[in-house]
């Protein structure tokens, strides 16, 4: 019998805190910067007491200034260093767009290779917090065009602390999505040692013959809550965590649906041109003749931005009960 | 929510539909299961049963007539009790309403679309938009396993196919598939008027050259002058007879067989036959045994033409033909070749019965390998009998006639004689095979009773 290897239980907030202080005392090539990461350790308190132990030249307060977060990110992994460069919210991150798409993701190519770009960006993002016009955007679909970048977007602590490893290692610009809704709300076992997950891997949440839903970050834990109570009602669905966003685990998908027949993509985020749309094109190009049902969408609507009152944020967020009445619809399709 | 039932197709080859009689009036409640309609296709009549339980709202189709299978014939409202004051809608087509327009491939919100559907337009499904319905999925299944959608219950959202229901039918096998055969499911379309708007179809003016009639003229009373109208199975015989004269050059041939112990054995079997079984026993079941020996010997009997060759039946199943008042019914002894005499006359007589009770089904009907035709019964000396399509030959048991034959001590004697005609296949067999089968029959037929045993 093998021995159970050490773990904690943390929550998404802690995983992210304990991987960041591992990678810190571990490699000294990397170094953090963004606002409050500092003397504030971070707004939700990732970074606290990382600025005394390993000081401001490795843990950098930054002024209100996006675009140089990101950008002198950008310099310090060309000369060699690993930079985890944090934007405070994703919605703050348009100031960095140029520094992100136009720079970052470019470094490899325009340098013919001699350089590359290995840093992180890390943010929270999402709803589902009162947190208003400006503090729960996602930002996925306007970054997963590009060329250049890889998306990741963990939805549990063993999945943040594997992929954030190995987001540090990767060569290229990796950007690290955290959901903030999930940060205290998902708590899981998370091995103490050192692991990696690749990029690019999703994970079935749970195993299903009737209906693939594909999701990520909180709406996955959603999604396996509402499968959950249709199992009980007998009706069988699969659920897939993408974790990763690009490069996308297209097999997983694929293999799924092959068994299921029917997709049910589901994101908080706007649902014009959103992942979903790619997966579904994606689909549409490779598995057309395995569709039982049409393809659905269950997404954020196309509105500018989240309502602070209550009832407009739910209306924005997608709840448990309508991903299981969708659900429950398109098995019986 | 409104379920539009269509001709359902009872048989692979079958292509429409006569709506025999409506066991329910619109306004009257239907369970699932429960028989609604009688239809009656090529030569069999079958009780359709509702794919839902709901209210009959509308019937699309009148009695008597014929329609293309796929075609809706009627509307059911799903899980709709009948209430008071709530008048069924009459039966009658809608001349207003368009030529129906794809219906859209998704169904996202079918609450709304079934909302949106209700100004005279209603869920539909017919054949095409059964087709029209299908997912890729669906489709691609059945091409794979050769199996018909329209053909298929549907047990998904409003009665759709779905994957399953292909991989089910698959399983099953085709005869099943067909078996099952009650198209059943909902697309969100508008319902196609069933007959044209009269704008549209100006029937008077197709039909200048006969008198108009106000009594209906029937096969069982036709009223000369008139015109008689073809009901589904007298077009089929049309058309199988036309389809079989014109593909197969028929050649013809008879021998005169002696069956005086023959006669003898089955007057001595005939009332503890009838006692034990219930049915009588003639001469039928002796001479289909004694026709597929012979074929054992003469495999080329028991084939079909095709344009890549002659396929030799594996199996030897014996047509045998029945006439009734309104038309004949051919249904079919599976592995004849299998059976004794007792058993032959035991299938026969459960097949006749059926027929007379016109409770004929599909599998009764189908997968003839040669034919036989009790032709005598009425006098008939000879006759020159049409092959069933797909056939070699067809042969026939003429009256039995008790009259002086020269024996072969020159001796003349009063013997129970009994031609046997024989329509071949020519592009199958030629006289030589043909002639040597009709010998080797005689000899068999010759070579029975008067003792032995069923």
């Amino acid at each position: 019998m093998a021995i159970a290897a050490p773990s904690k239980v943390m929550t998404n907030v802690e995983a992210v805190r304990a991987t960041l202080y591992d990678a810190l005392k571990r490699d000294d090539r990397v170094l953090i910067l963004g606002e409050d990461v500092g003397n504030r350790g971070n707004v939700f308190l990732i970074t606290k007491g990382f600025i005394e132990e390993f000081g401001a030249e490795r843990v950098i307060d930054t002024p209100i200034a996006e675009a140089s977060i990101v950008g002198v990110a950008v310099g310090m992994a060309m000369e060699g260093l690993r930079p985890i460069a944090e934007i405070q919210f994703a919605d703050f991150i348009y100031p960095a767009f140029n520094q992100i798409v136009g720079e970052a993701a470019k470094i490899r190519y325009r340098s013919n290779g001699e350089y590359t770009c290995p840093m992180v960006i890390r943010t929270p993002y999402g709803g589902g917090v009162r947190g208003a016009l400006s503090h729960s955007i996602s930002v996925e679909a306007l970054f997963y065009h590009v060329p250049g970048l890889k998306i990741v977007a963990p939805s549990t602590p063993r999945d943040i602390k594997g992929l954030l490893n190995t987001a540090i290692e990767d060569p290229d610009p990796v950007m690290f999505l955290e959901h903030k809704r999930t940060y205290r709300l998902i708590k899981d076992e998370v091995p103490d040692e050192y692991f990696t997950i690749p990029l690019g891997k999703a994970n079935v949440l749970k195993e299903g013959s009737a209906l693939t839903v594909v999701s990520y970050g909180l709406n996955a834990h959603q999604a396996l809550e509402a499968a959950q109570r249709l199992e009980g009602e007998g009706l069988s669905v699969e659920v897939i965590d993408l974790r990763s966003i690009r490069p996308m685990d297209r097999k997983a998908i694929l293999d799924s649906l092959r068994k299921t027949h029917k997709l049910l993509v589901i994101h908080e985020d706007n649902k014009f041109g959103g992942i979903g749309a790619e997966i579904s094109a994606m689909v549409a190009e490779e598995a057309l003749f395995e569709l039982d049902a049409p393809i659905r969408r269950l997404c954020g609507p196309d509105v500018p931005a989240m309502g602070y009152a209550l009832p407009l944020e739910e209306e924005f967020m997608i709840s448990t009960d309508r991903m299981a009445e969708v659900m429950r619809e398109m098995v019986k399709y | 929510m409104p379920t539009t039932i269509t001709m359902p197709q009872l048989g692979e080859t079958v292509t429409e539909g006569t709506v025999a009689q409506w066991l329910k009036k619109p306004g009257d409640n239907v369970e699932k299961y429960e028989s609604f309609v009688e239809v009656s296709t090529d030569k069999v009549n079958a009780e359709v049963p509702s794919p839902v339980t709901g209210r009959l709202s509308q019937l699309l189709v009148k009695e008597g007539e014929t329609v293309a299978t796929g075609t809706p014939i009627a509307i059911i409202d799903e899980g709709e009790a009948l209430t008071e004051g709530s008048a069924p809608e009459q039966a009658h087509p809608q001349p207003e309403a368009p030529p129906s327009p794809p219906p859209q491939a998704t169904v996202e919100h079918p609450q709304t679309t079934a909302a949106s559907a209700g100004n005279g337009a209603a869920y539909v499904r017919d054949g095409a938009a059964a087709l029209r319905g299908a997912s890729p999925a669906v489709r691609r299944l059945a091409r794979e396993h050769h199996i018909d959608i329209t053909t298929l219950r549907g047990s998904g959202q409003n009665g759709r196919v779905t994957v399953d229901d292909v991989m089910a039918a698959a399983r099953m096998g085709p005869a099943a598939a067909v078996g099952q055969a009650v198209a059943a499911s909902v697309t969100p379309a508008q319902v196609p008027p069933p007959q044209a708007p009269p704008a549209q179809a100006p029937a008077a003016a197709q039909a200048p050259t006969h008198p108009p009639t106000t009594e209906t003229s029937t096969y069982a009373a036709p009223i000369p002058g008139t015109i008689v109208p073809l009901n589904q199975a007298r077009r089929i015989i049309a058309q199988r007879m036309v389809e079989s004269k014109h593909n197969a050059p028929h050649a013809w041939s008879m021998v005169e067989v002696d069956v005086t112990n023959l006669w003898k054995w089955r007057q001595r079997e005939k009332e503890a036959f009838q006692r034990a079984h219930g049915y009588s026993l003639t001469l039928l079941p002796f001479f289909i045994r004694a026709v597929v020996e012979s074929i054992a010997d003469f495999p080329l009997m028991n084939a079909r033409f095709t344009d890549e060759g002659i396929y030799v039946h594996p199996d030897v199943n014996i047509g045998i033909a029945i006439g009734l008042p309104t038309n004949l019914v051919v249904p079919v002894i599976k592995h004849a070749d299998k059976l004794s005499i007792r058993g032959l006359a035991i299938v026969a007589g459960q097949l006749i019965e059926k027929a007379r009770n016109n409770k004929l089904n599909v599998d009764d009907l189908g997968g003839g390998t040669f034919t036989v035709n009790n032709n005598g019964a009425n006098g008939s000396y000879a006759s020159a009998p049409i092959i069933n399509g797909g056939q070699a030959g067809i042969v026939t048991m003429e009256a039995v006639v008790r009259k002086p034959v020269v024996l072969e001590n020159d001796a003349i004697a009063i013997r129970s004689m009994m031609n046997c005609c024989l329509s071949l296949d020519h592009r199958v067999v030629d006289g030589y095979v043909a002639s040597g089968y009709l010998a080797d029959l005689k000899k068999r037929l010759e070579g029975m009773g008067p003792d032995g045993s069923l």
